[in-house]
């Protein structure tokens, strides 16, 4: 197939409603204008930096290496950033870039609330409205983000159609922009949807992997041997990955939220359990029957229960670069609490998936191997549905 | 062969929407009889999808009541067959590229050829993506139908150049339902799609009153009504069918 625009092998493209696509046109022409100039750039970082607190710390979580026994464990703090979580690198950017393109409203899906808070907290510094499309199921399961974004000014709608949560808050944000698009910029929250959405929060992403490549160098004059990031849509592993894809040492881990297991119907591990498919504005694999209706997926992490993924990491798995690997709620509770009780810190339990797979292949690996681990939030927001989960009921 | 011309030669035209399966098959099949004694001009059957973006509250409720009573793309390609043995007024088929793309496009596209479905709508296909099935589309005679929004503005003569069959004009911005008002300059976007193509072209989204469907069908060559209908069929589910046919009657009346 020719190379056409918006795509990663055979994934991307642009299946949208023709009324959305002027205006994904205009964002694909401010993005590419903007990309290379000095003064957006200068802004990004200074926001980046001085507001967000980057660079995030690559710490080295010694007390885990030894107990696991195996590989040398660096964790990529993501979860100090300003918001709890990565998805103010991309938020703030994309506002930044919604801004120079004269909009003065932006809309968002959120599934655990991050990205939510994370957009209402840019648009409160940058002084611009902001609706956030959010589950209903995820509105009780996540109701202290859902409070931080009432704080911060923004409008938050429960969204009660389908399965009531992140499919179904990207649908309603979809169709929000088809309502009112000249004042308004959709900050999609990951690395999916129509071109030009999967380059753009690849590219504010990807600060994550080059803060890794950097710290590392500095701490161990080398390149780590794997990146272990969880995957939804994928962007905080998009991030973890895209500076290391030309490094083929460097292997490229992914984990899915497995729920209650692959063999069930109860998961959303698109990449294990999915199949091509279009959907949400991208050709991708997605979870489905064999009519293409969307599955109705499960996992006990909002963030991670999507029943698709991007369409780079789609294509990184047919050409088998990254590889993606199942983790199922046990699992991520079990790592949720690990690292609490080992480390003091307390992941998101998006993030635990990726720790519980580190827990399985550190031990395996020889103790001169280095794995980096994203932690791509805290856990804080999931102390009641993790408490929950463990047949304890908690007040906040 | 392709028969959607047909449906613009006898003037306005009037075209229904269902969602087929809502609330069975029976009940689709028994409105679509009506709408065509009625003098529906072609008929837009929606298989439904678990996820219609494009569509509003009153869609996306007559999908899910279809899918939970278990409709699936083969059960609507059955009832087709069976509406072909007594119906020959066009039919296109309304949903969204994954139904057609997981069937597999090839034997999605060949079935609609032979069971006479004469145009597919897929409202998540632009133009940009729409080599995704044209060619087997033009290979089985079936019309991929091109759709013209408010905002197309600069994107109208090119998309209008390639349509085939019809055009399917929408009237407003956001999602299917009905609205009181139309606001949109669609006199404007219809003289340019005339400009580049004689291909007719109809309008759609919001219509739901005779008086607009009149309007509508003055400044194109037909309206499009769905949400107006579903909603007669939710509320009067199996004894919709009557009134569906009267509701079409007064609706072409209208624009005659």
């Amino acid at each position: 197939m020719a190379e056409k625009k918006g795509r990663f092998g055979v994934h991307g493209g642009q299946y949208i409603p023709e009324t959305l696509m002027n205006a994904v046109i205009e964002l694909e022409e401010a993005y590419n204008h903007y990309k290379d100039d000095p003064d957006f750039n200068k802004e990004l970082k200074e926001l980046l930096d001085e507001y967000a607190g980057r660079p995030s710390r690559l710490y080295y979580a010694e007390k885990m290496t030894k107990d696991l026994g195996g590989a040398k464990i660096y964790l990529k703090r993501e979860d100090l950033n300003h918001t709890g979580s990565h998805k103010i690198n991309n938020v703030l950017g994309q506002a930044l870039l919604a801004k120079k393109m004269g909009k003065t409203r932006l809309i968002a899906e959120t599934g655990a609330g991050q990205h939510g808070v994370a957009t209402a907290t840019a648009a409160a510094l940058m002084g611009m409205e902001c609706v956030v499309f959010m589950g209903e199921e995820d509105t009780k399961r996540q109701a202290l983000n859902v409070y931080r974004m009432r704080l911060l000014g923004a409008e938050v709608i429960p969204v009660k159609s389908g399965t009531a949560t992140l499919k179904d808050a990207v649908s309603e944000a979809m169709r929000e922009w088809t309502s009112r698009i000249s004042d308004t910029h959709y900050c999609l929250g990951s690395v999916m949807g129509p071109h030009p959405f999967p380059t753009i929060v690849r590219d504010f992403q990807a600060v994550i992997s080059k803060e890794i490549k950097e710290q590392m160098l500095e701490k161990e004059g080398r390149l780590p041997d794997a990146v272990i990031a969880c995957v939804g849509g994928g962007s905080n592993a998009i991030g973890t990955f895209y500076n290391f894809i030309e490094d083929t040492s460097v292997e490229l881990i992914g984990c899915e939220a497995a729920g209650r297991g692959i063999d069930t119907f109860e998961t959303a591990a698109t990449i294990n359990t999915g199949r091509l498919g279009i959907f949400h504005g991208m050709k991708s694999y997605f979870c489905q029957d064999k009519y293409g209706q969307i599955a109705p997926v499960y996992s006990i992490s909002a963030g991670l229960d999507y029943p698709g993924i991007g369409p780079e990491h789609a294509n990184l798995h047919d050409s088998g670069r990254a590889k993606y690997v199942p983790v199922t709620d046990d699992e991520a509770v079990e790592a949720f609490e690990y690292l609490s009780k080992t480390e003091g810190i307390i992941p998101a339990i998006e993030s635990a998936h990726a720790v519980a797979y580190a827990r399985k292949i550190a031990p395996q690996m020889d103790k001169d191997k280095i794995i980096v681990i994203t932690i791509s939030g805290r856990g804080d927001k999931d102390c009641a549905a993790i408490a929950r989960y463990r047949g304890e009921d908690i007040y906040e | 062969m392709n028969k959607i011309h047909e449906a613009f030669e006898g003037g306005k035209a009037f075209i229904p929407f269902f969602t087929c399966g809502d609330p069975n098959l029976e009940t689709t099949k028994a409105a679509v009889k009506e709408a065509v004694a009625a003098g529906a001009d072609l008929i837009e059957l929606g298989i439904p999808f678990s996820d219609p973006t494009a569509e509003g509250p009153v869609i996306q409720s007559a999908n899910i009541r279809a899918l939970n009573g278990g409709v699936t793309t083969d059960k609507v390609f059955d009832m087709v067959r069976d509406l072909r043995k007594e119906i020959s007024t066009p039919f296109v088929f309304m949903t969204y590229a994954n139904v057609v793309y997981s069937y597999g496009a090839q034997k999605f596209i060949s079935t609609c050829g032979e069971i006479g479905v004469d145009g597919i709508i897929l409202p998540d296909l632009p133009f940009e993506e729409k080599d995704e099935f044209s060619p087997i589309c033009e290979e089985y005679g079936v019309d991929l139908i091109s759709m013209i929004a408010p905002t197309s503005d600069n994107r109208i003569a090119m998309i209008a150049r390639q349509a085939k069959g019809f055009i399917y004009l929408v009237s407003s911005l956001g999602v299917t339902g009905v609205r009181n008002e139309i606001k949109t300059d669609l006199e404007s976007i219809v003289a340019v799609i005339r400009q580049n193509t004689s291909v007719p072209c109809a309008i759609g989204f919001g219509i739901s009153k005779p008086e607009q469907a009149k309007k509508m069908s003055d400044i194109s060559d037909g309206a499009i009504v769905g949400s107006a209908i579903i909603k007669i069929i939710e509320e009067y589910k199996e004894n919709a069918p009557k009134i569906v046919g009267e509701y079409v009657r007064t609706m072409k009346n209208a624009m005659r």
